[in-house]
């Protein structure tokens, strides 16, 4: 089963949504007690980077999740900031991440401000450039993006997909038993549907 | 590379949608929730959701709509209308929605949108700014649906958009509501040069030629209508529709130089 964190950000419904249309069981997950319940997570997070640290550090979840990480091994997939939190810092916020995967987040900076404008807003195609079976059939897909930050993680290893504007950064981590998109694969149509499906088969 | 985006914009007026005419002439098109699902189905790229009566007669945000829409939706939804505070704003997005479109508050308040952007991150705050055209080539900017006026330049309030943070800037002309007559290139063209930020234009749109011509002429990559993909034939009977992706791909070949999928 999979745990849909909800610490008061994020689109916790529309991944419930897709759940239930792939017949996947998930639950939504609010108390530190139900987190033994499920056997995976995702992290979800709309926002700035102090303010959903802030949020998810102080709410009841917080620990338990940590522990089921952490020591249980238990996979774990962030999206948007839920990703950008698994980093050790941000440009965008004083707040320590969660340094789950070592790397920074950084700005977006556009050299051209008015052709390539920021926020980086929309659909765009990312590449797969690790065999992760998160990507399994994805090799030639389109995501929605929308955001002013990105994860560089320390290690390149890290990183499991590229996509490009303002230039080629990272917009896929995975290491060990965590995982982070950028984009939202729970508004990315049926691309979005497949990497969901495939990080319940993890 | 980032797709240009081909958008509805729907309007809830007394719990139904409507499609106007220069804002005015209401006409009834359906169920809002029977909208989204059709849209879904069409897989369009983003979807905007604006409750006209909200700001023009002060309620607040209808949260239980727009939950609905929400738990619905199954691709990135930007709402606006009736919100005039940072917690409305924020509880919106926890609703579900991707991104909170603020007209008149912004333009009575542009402190909200440094707000909004501070605690919510620049990239969920659209600013949709009302046009009339004026005497010698000026554009003013109106609010509470049209119904004000405010003697804002568009030109000079852009910047103070832009400064105060705005992650996306729709432009929607007042003369070319429900129209269908194309949209006013020029004036999106100047729109695109003087902003740094997304831009999504609205108004006017009467056929898919007109949202290829917005993109290749000005480079706008947000192509937002109404009329068209509420309405079908010349007698406008009321049938949602929205280009395919085979569709889509041939409108922007001569952009993205590529076969999209």
């Amino acid at each position: 089963m999979i745990g849909i964190i909800n610490y008061g950000l994020g689109n916790i419904q529309a991944i419930v949504t897709v759940y239930k249309r792939l017949n996947i069981d998930c639950k939504v997950i609010t108390q530190a007690h139900q987190c033994k319940e499920a056997d995976k997570y995702i992290l979800p997070g709309v926002g700035s980077f102090d303010y959903g640290m802030k949020r998810f550090r102080s709410s009841d979840v917080f620990y338990a999740l940590e522990e089921a990480v952490i020591q249980g091994k238990k996979p774990i997939l962030g999206i948007c900031l839920g990703m950008q939190m698994l980093a050790d810092s941000s440009e965008e916020g004083l707040e320590n991440g969660l340094g789950w995967i070592p790397g920074r987040v950084l700005k977006l900076v556009s050299n051209d401000p008015i052709k390539v404008k920021l926020p980086h807003m929309g659909w765009n195609n990312i590449s797969p450039i690790k065999d992760n079976h998160l990507f399994k059939g994805l090799n030639s897909s389109y995501f929605y993006f929308v955001h002013s930050y990105y994860f560089e993680p320390n290690d390149t290893a890290n990183s499991i997909a590229t996509t490009n504007y303002t230039k080629e950064f990272t917009c896929a981590v995975n290491r060990e038993n965590i995982y982070g998109v950028q984009f939202h694969p729970e508004k990315s149509h049926e691309f979005g549907m497949m990497l969901l499906k495939n990080y319940s088969e993890i | 590379m980032l797709l240009p985006r081909v958008i509805p914009c729907l309007l809830v007026h007394e719990k139904g949608l409507v499609k106007s005419i220069k804002f005015k002439d209401y006409k009834y098109i359906g169920d809002p929730i029977n909208a989204v699902r059709i849209f879904n189905e069409k897989k369009v790229d983003e979807l905007i959701v604006l409750d006209i009566d909200a700001s023009a007669t002060n309620l607040e945000p209808d949260m239980k709509m727009i939950k609905n829409l929400a738990d619905e939706c199954r691709m990135p939804l930007c709402y606006g209308g009736g919100i005039k505070t940072v917690s409305q704003a924020g509880r919106i997005i926890n609703l579900g929605v991707e991104k909170v479109a603020i007209s008149s508050a912004a333009v009575e308040n542009p402190d909200l949108i440094s707000q909004i952007s501070k605690e919510l991150g620049s990239q969920s705050v659209i600013v949709v700014l009302d046009i009339k055209k004026k005497l010698l080539g000026r554009y003013e900017i109106y609010i509470h649906n049209g119904k004000k006026s405010t003697g804002l330049d568009l030109f000079s309030y852009l910047k103070v958009v832009v400064e105060k943070g705005a992650g996306e800037i729709v432009i929607n002309s007042i003369d070319n509501d429900g129209m269908m007559n194309g949209y006013d290139i020029k004036l999106a063209k100047s729109v695109y040069d003087a902003i740094s930020i997304p831009l999504i234009f609205l108004g006017g749109c009467g056929s898919q030629d007109d949202i290829k011509k917005l993109v290749e002429e000005t480079g706008t990559i947000g192509a937002a209508a109404g009329s068209l993909f509420v309405f079908k034939g010349p007698h406008k009977a009321v049938l949602i529709n929205y280009p395919n992706r085979e569709d889509k791909e041939k409108l922007f070949k001569n952009i993205t130089g590529e076969t999209i999928l």
